[in-house]
């Protein structure tokens, strides 16, 4: 069974209509990567996801419940996590505050503090510190694991790589296995194409607000995902 | 020639243009054929005009809230005290002083309360309000708390011109107002003012000086309500400071501009309208009166924030005051000769 | 000189009462970004309601307050969540309008149910017993009271803040309003909890007030003002800056009205004019936001 589906899942950015149809699924233990271009709908399908947006209520299916239209703070309770572009950490609560406060749902599962700064060491050690008083990179764990402390079933990753040194993204993406361990599925968005082709066992590509290309990353051929990226 | 033009005439504007010259013309010559009584309302009607234009300028163009305007309209009536009573200065020449010396007082106001953006702005300008109104309340030499009788500065003034000088100032505070709005609106710098109004951090990307365009909103809006205040209190021929520098002002000009429409040249003519029509149905009711005009406000900014002329003005698409600027596409030709 | 030393000591327990006020205002300033103009009104409105019990039942003030507060503050949360919740947004200019609405409506209807005299609450003895320090200074035994609670409030609002998943959903859902819903947190429901305990903070204030001295409908206007004053003199987003604010303007209002009675609220003003001229982020700022 699927964990997460959408069913010909329209959406609206302002007056613009940003998604026409998706049809879109996640396995249980899968990690996808949706790419494409800027504009393609990548961000407005994960605001859609976690209630950000308005959504008809069959046409996002977590675990076989409808969750469209839900608010985003029941829809996080369910568990659906977000790991937000630009990282947004609360820049008035220290990093252990930022992770406390991913844990306000109250959605019970393996994760804990202990637990995540064994994920990420460094974290224990800059406890006390502002969130934004971070490196960009120990700023993007705290963000993972602020979303991992609600306990997710799946984890929605906007641009985990988007402004960081390539060593800095290997690292972060190092975590991946880690979180999938736990029992986590995984959709991750990218610009960077090679970094999702690389981590991710199916793949989607946006153009114009619709899904124009899917497949495992090993079937498809570079011209197939460059016509599906760019439309040329 | 097939060209595509810019026009901000519209039928409605012609119309409308037609209408207020008849207007004024009716309210001009008001002393010769009306009584007396209906020319005092004329002129309170035009005058309270003129205080809502002056805070719709303020707070929908330069989106400056302020609820302390009552600063002003309180300074202009004890100019009265000062140069008529004092002075011996005929009382409708302090009116233009008035509106000079508010405009200077306006200057270091605005360095301070300037320091508060927002929400915190608009209770700085009350406090400064409330500043202004203990300092003469304390200063015994113009009246004190209890205030004094300027009655003495108009008494050389025949009752048939004090009257008619009064409406005709009034009319030139109304009907100025909303012209100098409209005029200012049509300016190079009524573009930079829309554009702040819509968005600050956009204007400032374009160059325009987001600040230099608040400072003189604010002074203008302070001249305006400083006549307007003088002239109110000529008419009232008792000054004192509670009512002087009363919250009420602010409260008229918020109710009427926001049921009329904010951001709008139309929506305090017609906020106005609406707070007569509603004073003389409800003024029997004492309390209560005050009572409702707070609810029908709060209703309207909760389910009819545009106001009224919002709602009718669009939904017509109906400008007496065009602004803005509209693009004309040429008719489409039914064949192309030159192919 | 005792008599001096009597002046500043009382403007000092002032503050105390005006840290009251501008405890509750600078919730909403802190959590919503708003700035609720009725606030002072609805001080006035709960001393008027503790006047309405405390007189025909003959209750204790102190007692009343245990009936007062929560009325307040489940008021202030359905409030919140029917009309100001609605009001929030890029605008400022809705909430401030909407509140001050109410702030007409509130001195309207209190005028309607209690006329324009002056009303107060007796504590009887307590009202006037006061503490001997020595020479001929003495404090009053209520005013310290007053400074007590309002000391207590801030060290609960600090506990509330730093130490529990609701302190931490206020601050998240005043950081970043959409990322604290993907947190889970309902704003909706947050900013009613932040409104219901404004009011009940602002309840005690306003029956504090009416054991303090004489109130009538029509002066809330002044109370918000002072609260706000105290907010901006100790600098927006700092809890404990708002008892520094509350105490610099008692003193300010007790000097000055010493000087001259008349010039004692004027003096208020200009001290927190002169805090704005020199440190226009308040002497604790914790926001940078104004």
């Amino acid at each position: 069974m699927s964990i997460l589906e959408t069913r010909n899942l329209t959406a609206f950015y302002g007056d613009f209509q940003a998604l026409y149809g998706i049809d879109f699924r996640l396995e249980e233990g899968e990690t996808v990567a949706v790419i494409g271009s800027n504009g393609a709908g990548k961000s407005t399908f994960l605001r859609t996801l976690t209630g950000l947006n308005a959504a008809a209520s069959d046409s996002v299916v977590l675990a076989g419940q409808p969750i469209g239209g839900l608010p985003a703070h029941r829809i996080v309770g369910l568990g659906l996590a977000l790991v937000p572009e630009g990282r947004r950490l609360f820049p008035s609560l220290t990093v252990e505050e930022n992770l406390l406060v991913g844990a306000y749902s109250g959605r019970k599962g393996p994760w804990s503090l202990e637990r995540l700064y064994k994920l990420f060491p460094i974290l224990a050690e800059r406890r006390h510190n502002p969130g934004t008083a971070l490196s960009g990179g120990q700023q993007q764990m705290v963000a993972i694991g602020r979303a991992l402390m609600s306990n997710p079933q799946v984890l929605l990753c906007d641009e985990l790589s988007l402004g960081l040194a390539p060593i800095v993204i290997r690292d972060i993406y190092a975590a991946l296995p880690g979180i999938k361990a736990e029992g986590c599925s995984v959709v991750v968005v990218e610009q960077d194409v090679s970094q999702a082709m690389n981590v991710a066992d199916r793949l989607y590509c946006f153009q114009e607000g619709r899904v124009s290309l899917e497949g495992r990353p090993d079937d498809l051929t570079r011209e197939q995902i460059s016509l599906a990226y760019f439309g040329v | 020639m097939n060209t595509a033009v810019i026009q901000r005439a519209t039928r409605a504007s012609r119309i409308g243009a037609i209408v207020g010259v008849l207007l004024v013309l009716a309210a001009i010559s008001m002393p010769w054929w009306a009584e007396r009584s209906s020319q005092r309302l004329a002129a309170e009607f035009l005058y309270t005009l003129a205080l809502a234009q002056m805070w719709n300028l303020l707070a929908g163009y330069g989106g400056l809230l302020s609820v302390g305007q009552q600063a002003f309209i309180g300074l202009g009536g004890y100019s009265l005290v000062l140069f008529g009573l004092q002075a011996g200065i005929n009382p409708f020449l302090i009116v233009p002083l008035a509106g000079l010396i508010t405009g200077l007082i306006a200057v270091p106001t605005a360095a301070i309360v300037f320091r508060l953006r927002g929400a915190y702005f608009a209770v700085g300008t009350w406090v400064v309000a409330e500043v202004f109104r203990l300092l003469i309340a304390n200063t015994t030499s113009l009246g004190g708390g209890s205030g004094t009788s300027i009655t003495s500065t108009v008494i050389g003034i025949p009752a048939w011109w004090r009257e008619s000088l009064t409406l005709w100032m009034a009319l030139a505070l109304g009907a100025g107002a909303t012209l100098a709005v409209y005029l200012l609106l049509r300016s190079r710098h009524g573009l930079a003012l829309t554009a702040v109004r819509d968005s600050e951090p956009a204007a400032e990307s374009l160059g325009i000086s987001v600040k230099r365009i608040k400072w003189f909103v604010y002074i203008a809006s302070a001249v305006g309500c400083g006549m307007a205040g003088a002239l109110i209190f000529i008419t009232k021929l008792r000054i004192a400071p509670e009512a002087a520098f009363s919250i009420d002002w602010t409260a008229t000009m918020f109710f009427v501009v926001v049921i009329g429409g904010i951001g709008t040249i139309e929506g305090p003519i017609v906020g106005t309208l609406v707070f007569f029509i509603l004073r003389e149905l409800l003024s029997d009711y004492g309390t209560w009166y005050m009572i409702i005009l707070g609810s029908v406000a709060v209703a309207f900014m909760l389910w009819i924030p545009r106001g009224i002329w919002g709602l009718v003005g669009g939904r017509f698409d109906m400008h007496f005051f065009p602004v803005q600027r509209r693009l004309k596409l040429p008719e489409p030709q039914s064949n192309n000769k030159e192919e | 000189m005792g008599e001096w030393i009597n002046t500043i000591l009382q403007g000092l327990l002032l503050g105390g009462l005006y840290s009251l006020f501008a405890t509750g205002l600078a919730l909403s300033f802190g959590i919503m970004r708003m700035i609720n103009i009725a606030h002072g009104d609805f001080a006035i409105l709960a001393a008027f309601a503790a006047i309405a019990v405390v007189e025909p039942l003959g209750l204790d003030p102190f007692v009343v307050l245990l009936l007062i507060v929560p009325l307040m503050a489940g008021f202030g949360y359905v409030l919140q969540r029917i009309i100001l919740n609605r009001t929030l947004g890029q605008d400022i200019l809705p909430p401030l309008l909407v509140t001050f609405g109410m702030s007409i409506i509130i001195q309207n209807l209190l005028l309607v149910a209690f006329s324009a005299d002056t009303r107060s609450l007796s504590v009887g003895e307590l009202g006037i017993a006061s503490v001997p320090l020595g020479g001929d200074v003495a404090v009053g035994v209520f005013p310290l009271i007053v400074m007590a609670v309002a000391v207590a409030v801030l060290g609960g609002l600090q506990w509330l803040f730093s130490a529990t998943p609701l302190g931490r959903a206020f601050r998240a859902a005043s950081d970043d309003r959409e990322v604290a819903q993907l947190m889970g947190i309902d704003n909706r429901h947050i900013y009613g909890v932040a409104m219901a305990i404004a009011m009940g903070i602002v309840a005690i204030a306003g029956v504090f007030l009416a054991i303090r001295a004489n109130i009538n409908p029509t002066e809330g206007p002044a109370r918000l003002l002072y609260a706000f004053e105290a907010v901006i003199i100790g600098g927006l987003g700092s809890l404990w800056g708002t008892l520094a604010g509350g105490v610099i303007l008692g003193v300010a209002q007790t000097i000055g009205g010493k000087l001259d009675p008349g010039w004692g609220i004027l003096a208020g003003h200009l001290a927190f004019l002169a805090v704005l001229v020199v440190k226009p982020n308040g002497l604790f700022p914790r926001t940078r936001e104004r």
